[in-house]
């Protein structure tokens, strides 16, 4: 029985069309639709992404006056004129200094409270969610209520600070008070934010960790500096660069800080225009600069590749130097 | 098996086609209900006081249907969405309302616009001011970009409360004779804030400035910044010097509440009475009304603005060529800058007609404004408005304007000396009209 079996030509098996046909389609079906699966974003970041950075980059390269017809090749005039332009490099170092003034305290307050949230507490998920409302907050109300508690006159602040016995700011028209006031407002809407995303990755930490640390007798600040911080390493990279991108991008808390007649430029002498506004400045009112500022777009677009890359340089540094003591168990997170 | 890949494949082209549509889909703003109804979009900013009109408009032209955008929004942001949806070509409304300061840019390159002289506007001359229909024409004269609805004829608002505190007359027609020049308004200033009131004399020194430097202008060369052959002069100009000075003078009596113009303080101050002058062209009566509120209904009055009138603001309305109903857009904006179109807008929001028959017209020199304590100002805008002195603005006025304006404002903040100031203020200006 078995050797009649055996002994049955395998091609006589199947009718030989249904099966290549078949077998084509699936074959064809695992080589080529995860590529269709994945192309919507490719599509749309070809649309959304890839063509808009080319276009201004040809824009840039223009005198392209929003307002007239002909727009015509000057080449790199634009940037060659932007580099030397000294309201260009004011707006980067506001930029820069709002950066600073507000996503050092943000990333430090957001890994604090972290910290904090990862403990065990009375309705844990409610304080979890908690902290991320004033993230959904429009940006633009908060930029309102912001403006109005920072009047020089009739604002809150100024007035809490006569109670202490503190002068009057004028935190619109005074350069590094106008920064502060600005990152505030960053530091309350994106504190929470970041702080989720730290939790998140607190929690794939192994609990053995701590509690072999407990058993050794480390204390609870020395467990976070020594476990919880260089573990949370690629999270905190990940954050100081989104927020890297945002903050150096940032356009709105500091164009509606300044309401009133060119708010644009962010105070009379320019006290906090960052470039984005630099860049809306001279690409739409008043000037109607189309060339010019897709010039200052692209600087922008350098300027953010670079600090991203230095302040990665700089967070993995204070890994390795601070680097994990217990044990093999580099990179347990997965 | 062969079904389930088939039917996966069939998910993912659908899903691909679906974003692929998603993503181009744009455009086709369902214009023509295609029961042969036309919606015509207006576009504006402020206030320009249409609704009756459109009402009006629409019974009497059954297949018209009138949307309008932009109204209260503000000047800074309306500009520059205009501008961008001229650029692409696509956006914006069928008639379109433009700045005075905006029209000088556009006009150096017409070919956004419908020419109306194409349209039979020639003969809608004699409705305008003189000067307001020429402004309007491009520099050969051969199209004419846009019909003028209201000129922005110039006045003093003041508080009589804040006045009376003061011991200053509260009567309008004392209140005129007190400051028939600007060192005279000075002096008044000095004598309000030698009574501390509590609030300071006038808001913003960018204001005043504003209004006397097209006063000056108005009434020498004609001209500020820019000279008519297009060249900056705001250095060698005398008219911009002198209103720079007597702006200097303002800052340093210490009259200004430096609340800087259209930012929240600036209202808050109308609200909490914080300042007892302002230099109020004829449009700024609504902006008062809405800012200082119905609690201070009665309390502000107008007089003469020192100095001899002058003209600030002012706008016209247009029809860009990416209208798809040239034709009809043409006629509404005829409707709305006719004798009766400006009287209505007047009537319901304050602008001053720039039409001789409507200033002439009853209503308006009739009118009174019981906001303002019944102040004439019919005849205290349109008296001005007959004799004004335009002032030609060049090619990037706006620009040029922003950076001489910044410029006081620094020095009203005590950033800058008023020497340091002026440098800046032609440095800059300088620096955007080449940009």
């Amino acid at each position: 029985m078995s050797v009649q079996l055996d002994a049955r030509p395998p091609v006589a098996a199947a009718p030989p069309v249904r099966p290549t046909r078949s077998y084509r389609l699936s074959r064809f079906d695992a080589r080529w639709s995860p590529y269709l699966y994945i192309a919507p974003f490719f599509l749309l970041f070809a649309v959304f992404g890839a063509y808009p950075l080319a276009y201004t980059l040809w824009v840039s390269l223009h005198e392209w006056d929003l307002l007239g017809t002909e727009p015509t090749f000057v080449g790199a005039e634009n940037y060659t004129r932007l580099l030397a332009d000294p309201d260009f490099w004011h707006a980067v170092v506001n930029t820069l200094g709002i950066f600073v003034i507000s996503t050092v305290p943000q990333l430090l307050a957001a890994l604090w409270l972290a910290n904090l949230l990862n403990r065990q507490l009375r309705a844990r998920t409610g304080w979890r969610m908690a902290v991320l409302v004033p993230n959904v907050t429009s940006t633009a109300a908060v930029a309102i209520v912001f403006g109005v508690l920072f009047g020089r006159e009739f604002g809150m602040v100024n007035w809490l600070l006569d109670l202490v016995g503190v002068d009057a700011i004028d935190w619109k028209a005074n350069r590094v008070a106008s920064w502060v006031a600005i990152s505030t407002m960053v530091d309350w809407r994106w504190t929470g934010y970041n702080a989720l995303i730290f939790l998140a990755a607190m929690q794939a930490i192994p609990r053995d960790l701590y509690e072999s640390a407990a058993i050794d007798g480390a204390s609870r600040a020395r467990q976070f500096w020594s476990i919880t911080v260089p573990l949370l390493r690629p999270t905190i990279i990940f954050a100081v660069i989104i927020s890297t991108i945002g903050g150096l991008q940032l356009f709105t808390e500091p164009r509606l800080f300044h309401a009133g007649t060119n708010a644009i430029r962010g105070g009379p002498s320019r006290e906090s225009q960052t470039v984005t506004m630099y860049m809306f400045e001279n690409a739409f009112a008043p000037y109607y600069n189309f060339g010019y500022g897709s010039a200052v777009a692209w600087l922008l677009f350098a300027l953010i590749a670079v600090v991203a890359v230095v302040n990665v340089l700089i967070i993995r540094r204070l890994g390795t130097d601070a680097g994990p003591r217990t044990g093999g168990r580099k990179g347990g997170r997965g | 098996m062969g079904a389930t890949s088939r039917r996966r494949l069939a998910a993912v082209a659908f899903l691909t086609a679906t974003t692929l549509l998603a993503t181009t889909a744009c455009g086709g703003n369902g214009d023509d209900a295609g029961d042969g109804t036309v919606t015509l979009t207006v576009d504006v900013f402020g206030q320009f006081g249409y609704d009756e009109l459109y009402k009006e408009y629409m019974a009497a032209n059954p297949g018209v249907k009138i949307v309008e955008r932009g109204t209260g929004g503000n000047l800074d942001e309306y500009s520059p969405k205009l501008t961008q949806w001229l650029a692409a070509g696509k956006g914006a409304g069928d008639v379109v309302a433009i700045e005075e300061g905006l029209l000088v840019e556009y006009k150096a390159n017409p070919g956004n616009f419908v020419n109306l002289l194409d349209h039979g506007a020639a003969e809608l001359k004699g409705n305008f001011l003189d000067w307001k229909w020429n402004a309007g024409l491009t520099a050969d004269g051969k199209q004419l970009i846009g019909l003028g609805t209201d000129v922005g004829g110039m006045a003093m608002c003041y508080r009589k409360d804040l006045f009376a505190k003061a011991g200053l007359p509260t009567e309008r027609d004392a209140v005129s004779a007190l400051w028939p020049t600007w060192q005279d308004y000075v002096r008044v200033g000095e004598r309000f804030t030698a009574a501390k009131t509590g609030a300071s004399f006038l808001d913003a020194a960018t204001n005043t400035f504003n209004t006397i430097v097209l006063q000056t202008a108005g009434n020498s060369s004609g001209y500020h910044y820019y000279d008519t052959g297009d060249n900056l002069v705001v250095d060698t100009n005398p008219a911009v010097k002198q209103a720079w000075d007597t702006t200097m003078d303002i800052i340093d009596s210490g009259l200004s509440g430096k609340y800087g113009a259209w930012s929240e303080e600036w209202v808050s101050a109308f609200k909490q009475a914080k300042f007892a002058t302002i230099a109020c062209p004829a449009w700024m009566t609504g902006v008062i009304e809405g800012h200082a509120g119905p609690a201070a209904k009665g309390r502000w009055d107008i007089a003469r603005v020192p100095g001899d009138g002058g003209n600030w603001g002012g706008s016209y309305l247009a029809v860009p060529k990416q209208s798809k109903h040239r034709d009809e857009a043409v006629k509404l904006a005829t409707f709305l800058t006719s004798a009766k179109g400006q009287i209505g807008a007047f009537k319901a929001k304050g602008p001053l007609p720039s039409s001789p028959q409507a200033l002439d017209d009853p209503a308006i020199a009739g009118a009174t404004n019981a906001y303002f304590s019944d102040a004439p100002v019919g005849q205290i805008f349109a008296a001005g408005a007959r004799s004004l002195k335009p002032v030609y603005m060049g090619p990037k006025n706006q620009a040029v304007r922003t950076e001489v304006e910044n410029a006081v404002r620094t020095v009203e903040l005590g950033q800058r000396s008023p020497e340091q100031g002026w440098t800046d203020a032609v440095t800059n200006a300088k620096k955007a009209a080449a940009k």
